[in-house]
């Protein structure tokens, strides 16, 4: 073996608590990157995949009422391959043990062979036999969430009437690989399901025989589905289309690129925090391991080494410490992109997954982080490779330090010696110290970006469903109805108030900005739903004129004053140029409010009615949902209790996981870094505490100066990582921010605690290993060897 | 823990009569190292006498080192004891041995050891802060002669200068015992002179107990005793009838 490798094997071998403590830092951003690469790759390819296999469409649009003639012309627009036409219904179902009604979308299956589009994926049992109007294939997590089987029954009411299907099939879709339902924020199994049944049976049941009210189409490679759309809407304009919709707008599929697009974001920022304090760490080991090795280097070039050859010695030292790290992060990496693929893929439904990492992610994150690396002990290298043979054989010459006569002298003055010895450490080498103080400070930062979100769900829990809603149920009826209906439910047990509202689909156009949304009206002095400001609480609905959130004023460019064109795409379709007369602020989805009488005019219709929330005696609970399972006309019914409780599950379960991942990685930082520094200003100061240790201080009082100084740091750094949290935080919310939800910059003082707290913990326990090292300080060899 | 030393005449030289500072019995030291074991004292009998100037010769790896180590308390011996008045200095523990060096020990090393960041004043308040009934900081810098510098760092001085401070830094403890290893070593002779004639003077004022390990035998002129150590043994004592002042010395 060539001499030089020996001497950087015994080196590395030396060296290696501290290789091991950068290679634990190295490794949090490599494994934070291949994890979210691997993650996010595999997320993508089985999508994919799902959706070539199971022939997902490219185009959706929900009618009213066609004629099956109609689809002709569909497929007759340019660009359209497939066209498949459906029947899809909401409707309530009555499962037996289970108090709460439960919404069910139906959706038709062709009577023969498969559906040219949306196909599914059987999981259990088979399909629907032709014919067999009363067979049903559910959806897997449905089923699952009640434990149903095939050979299970269920109720539904189909268009009025009772009915009790036999289940025959489980299976999955990639039309809901996230299945929410109406009016929800996140998808609740328990109380929403997808049921498949035949053409024919769904077709009698609503009178739409030889009519479909749901169409999709697939396009030709290179076709714009904008131009598609466009088309399609002139044609099923008068069959009461509420307007084509792209794949990348589909419910699903938006929700699943949403959560690609996320852990894009995260894949970049944290690796390039971990990556930065990486070379930062390197080249602090890197340069105090040269200027030990002075003599050596002095020695090798006097017996003729090249400056190539040390600087090559040197950078092969550093491109082994980031192997240990690459090796360590591919290894963590791949595990956890392995586990949170898993996670995704029993949150999003996937029929199969492919969890192949591919070479690029792993050669990209090595790549990076040698780069980081390298670049980061450039000057540490540059300086062994130059440094003059003669010079290098000499003993380097004391640290100068100079007394400066300003303030911070006095207050020295006021100082005992150990002190003193901290302040003027820190001093003497100022960048490297405040260098430290930050690479504390993103560790404290890492953390509350992470905590924060829990802070940030509580706000929005706190706001969306408790201040801005008052209602124990709503209750969505399949049309709307006149005013009476408010008085009849008014009339139900257990109900103490009712609240009706109007939810019309419409299209807000300003100049060449549109956006399709929902227009709702409600009522004047609602109280139940009213119009809710982050800011001002429940605000009322003006008489006239719009109410708009701002992020949809924002998206339309418009403020209060403006106008805005209004298209309801249901029934009459009125179109009608209407004033901005507030803009508020909320944190779930983009509403725009009318009063409810308005919106009644608008339609050019009488007192309708279409939505009721709720006030429910919750004694009478179970005699309510008995009753409204029976009613025909009720669409869906939404309990608040259980939508707040299905958003903490979900989001408790992903963000108990994901903060644990950031706490890990921001403890690593936090533990590697202390320990560097720590164990480099031993070995550069052992001589000077081991003096002090003669002259008779005791290991406790030596280790006050070199604890002492890092603690300074640590404590510097918090508030600094305070600071650096929120900045994190800000850059994470605003680009989680879409036009589903906006997630507040919300910190509770207890997170900045906790961030403080665990970073504390970490830089501890470094400490005190480093603190043992301090004990074994041998005074005698020390002390006799010349500097 | 404290012994106040009291100052005797050089001139009525009586070892008899003056008290015992420090005494080893079969002081025995082996150092393990690897698979060698080394014997770096074997059966060391010693006694220091209060405010003698010990000047301690021998070759390297004699047992110099070690012996002054034991006696300063920074080393233990292996086998045999050392006393340091009544006390036994072999029972003591780790936090023992460093309270007994910080009230009772000065020392001096060949490579000054002083600490970089503080200036000359600061390096000897360093030990004054922790210690009982010091004397000024000021004054033991005036007493090597370093009045003018005190403000100094440790960059700023000279090899000799910092070793006066070095010698200050010791003394302003009041120890009993002032142990120098090679204080001289680094120096050029000059320089050299100018530090022995610091230690001298502080043994003659201070009537601290001083050991001095030297290469250099004409050191010897100045002490009161001159031993002689070799392969870890005393191989001889001599007592020297008149001390000479650094200055008379020559090499």
């Amino acid at each position: 073996m060539h001499i030089l490798n020996r001497k950087l094997i015994r080196d590395l071998w030396r060296l290696r608590g501290q290789v091991l403590a950068i290679g634990l830092v190295i490794a949090s951003g490599v494994a934070v990157l291949v994890m979210s690469l691997s993650t996010l790759e595999s997320l993508r390819d089985t999508a994919n995949a799902y959706y070539e296999r199971y022939r997902f469409a490219d185009i959706f649009s929900g009618l009213e009422r066609a004629p099956l003639q109609l689809k002709n012309r569909i497929a007759g627009i340019p660009g359209v391959q497939t066209v498949q036409t459906r029947i899809v219904k909401i409707a309530t179902l009555d499962i037996e043990g289970f108090e709460e009604p439960v919404i069910g979308q139906l959706v038709s299956t062709p009577e023969r062979g498969k559906p040219l589009l949306n196909q599914i994926a059987l999981r259990k049992g088979r399909l629907v036999s032709p014919g067999h109007i009363d067979e049903v294939v559910l959806s897997e997590p449905f089923a699952d969430a009640h434990k149903l089987q095939p050979g299970d029954q269920l109720k539904v009411i189909l268009n009025g009437n009772k009915r009790t299907l036999d289940i025959v099939g489980i299976a999955l879709s990639p039309e809901y690989v996230y299945a929410i339902g109406p009016g929800a924020l996140m998808p609740d199994d328990k109380r929403f399901g997808i049921l498949w049944m035949g053409q024919e049976a769904l077709a009698s049941a609503y009178d739409l025989d030889g009519a479909f009210n749901d169409v999709s189409l697939s396009l030709l490679v290179n076709t714009e589905p904008n131009f598609v759309i466009k088309r399609l809407d002139q044609l099923t304009k008068n069959y009461g289309s509420i307007g084509a919709i792209a794949r990348k707008d589909q419910v699903s599929n938006w929700f699943l690129m949403n959560e690609i697009r996320q852990l894009r974001t995260i894949g970049m920022l944290l690796p390039s925090i971990f990556l930065t304090v990486a070379a930062f760490l390197t080249q602090m080991v890197l340069s105090r391991l040269i200027a030990t090795e002075r003599a050596e280097i002095g020695l090798l070039k006097a017996f003729g080494y090249t400056r190539l050859q040390v600087a090559w010695h040197y950078a092969r030292m550093v491109m082994a410490i980031s192997a240990v790290g690459i090796l360590l992060g591919w290894i963590i990496g791949a595990w956890l992109g392995r586990y949170n693929t898993e996670l995704y893929a029993d949150f999003f439904r996937f029929p199969f997954l492919y969890y192949q990492p591919s070479l690029f992610t792993f050669a990209i994150s090595a790549l990076i982080s040698l780069a980081a690396a390298l670049v980061g002990s450039m000057r540490a290298v540059y300086k062994a490779a130059t440094l003059p043979p003669a010079e290098a054989m000499q003993p380097p010459s004391p640290p100068v330090y100079r007394q400066r006569h300003n303030v911070i002298t006095e207050l020295l003055s006021w100082l005992d010696q150990p002190t003193r010895i901290i302040f003027r450490q820190l001093a003497r080498w100022p960048i490297r110290s405040m260098l430290t103080s930050i690479g504390v400070a993103f560790a404290v930062g890492v953390l509350i970006m992470a905590m924060q979100w829990f802070d940030a769900i509580q706000e929005i829990i706190d706001v969306y469903f408790f201040d801005a809603q008052r209602q124990d149920v709503t209750i969505g009826l399949t049309s709307a109805q006149g005013n009476e209906v408010v008085y009849e439910l008014a009339h139900f047990p257990g109900v103490l108030s009712v609240e009706p509202a109007r939810i019309v689909s419409a299209k807000f156009l300003v100049g060449n900005r549109s956006h399709r949304g929902t227009l709702q009206g409600i009522m004047p002095n609602a109280k139940l739903s009213p119009v809710h400001d982050v800011q001002r609480g429940i605000i009322s609905v003006y008489p006239e004129g719009l109410s708009l959130n701002s992020k949809l004023a924002e998206k339309l460019h418009v403020e209060i004053g403006d106008s805005v064109r209004v298209q309801v795409l249901e029934e009459r379709r009125p179109e009608i140029l209407i004033p901005v007369v507030d803009i508020f602020e909320s944190y779930i989805a983009m509403p725009a409010y009318i009063n409810l009488y308005a919106l009644n005019r608008l339609m050019k219709e009488g007192r309708q009615v279409e939505y009721m929330s709720l006030l429910v005696d919750e004694k009478y609970e179970s005699k309510l949902f008995a009753k409204l399972k029976d009613i025909p006309d009720v669409a869906a019914v939404t309990l608040r209790k259980a939508a707040v409780n299905t958003f903490n599950e979900t989001m408790a379960e992903t963000l108990i996981i994901f903060v644990t991942f950031f706490a890990s990685f921001a403890c690593a930082l936090a533990f590697g870094l202390v320990y560097n520094s720590t164990r480099i200003a031993l070995s550069e100061r052992g001589r000077e505490l081991a003096t002090l240790r003669v002259l008779g201080f005791t290991k406790t009082e030596i280790s006050y100066i070199l604890l002492g100084e890092v603690g300074l740091l640590i404590a510097m750094g918090l508030p600094i990582g305070c600071i650096v949290g929120s900045g994190l935080a800000w850059i994470m919310t605003s680009s989680f921010e879409t036009e589903l939800y906006r997630v507040p910059l919300v910190i509770h003082p207890s997170t900045y605690g906790k961030a403080i707290l665990i970073t504390l913990a970490a830089t501890t326990i470094s400490a005190f290993m480093v603190r043992r090292q301090l004990d074994q300080l041998n005074l005698i060899k020390v002390l006799k060897t010349r500097e | 823990m404290k012994h106040v030393v009291t100052n005797h005449s050089k001139t009525q030289l009586d070892s008899e009569k003056r008290k015992i500072t420090l005494s080893t019995k079969a002081l025995s030291k082996i150092y393990q190292t690897g698979e060698v074991k080394v014997h770096a004292l074997r059966g060391v009998d010693l006694s220091l006498y209060e405010s003698e100037l010990v000047v301690l010769l021998g070759a390297s790896g004699s047992g110099k080192s070690t012996l002054l180590n034991i006696i300063g308390g920074l080393d233990t011996p292996t086998s045999g004891q050392v006393f340091f008045y009544n006390d036994e200095l072999t029972s003591y523990n780790d936090y023992e041995l460093t309270i007994f060096r910080r009230e009772n020990v000065g020392f001096v090393f060949q490579f000054y050891n002083l600490i970089p960041s503080l200036t000359a004043l600061e390096n000897v308040a360093l030990v004054t802060e922790i210690t009982k009934a010091p004397m000024d900081a000021a004054d033991a810098l005036a007493i090597v002669g370093l009045s003018e510098r005190i403000n100094h760092f440790p960059a700023q001085l000279s090899g000799g200068e910092q070793q006066r401070v070095a010698i200050a830094r010791a003394i302003a403890k009041r120890p009993a015992i002032l142990l120098c290893d090679e204080p001289t070593g680094a120096l050029d002779s000059q320089t050299g002179i100018i530090v022995l004639d610091a230690i001298a003077r502080v043994n003659r004022e201070l009537g601290t107990t001083t050991i001095l390990i030297t290469h250099n035998a004409v050191i010897s002129d100045m002490s009161d005793r001159a031993i002689t150590l070799a392969d870890g043994q005393i191989t001889s004592i001599t007592q020297n009838p008149q001390r000479r002042e650094p200055q008379e010395l020559v090499w």
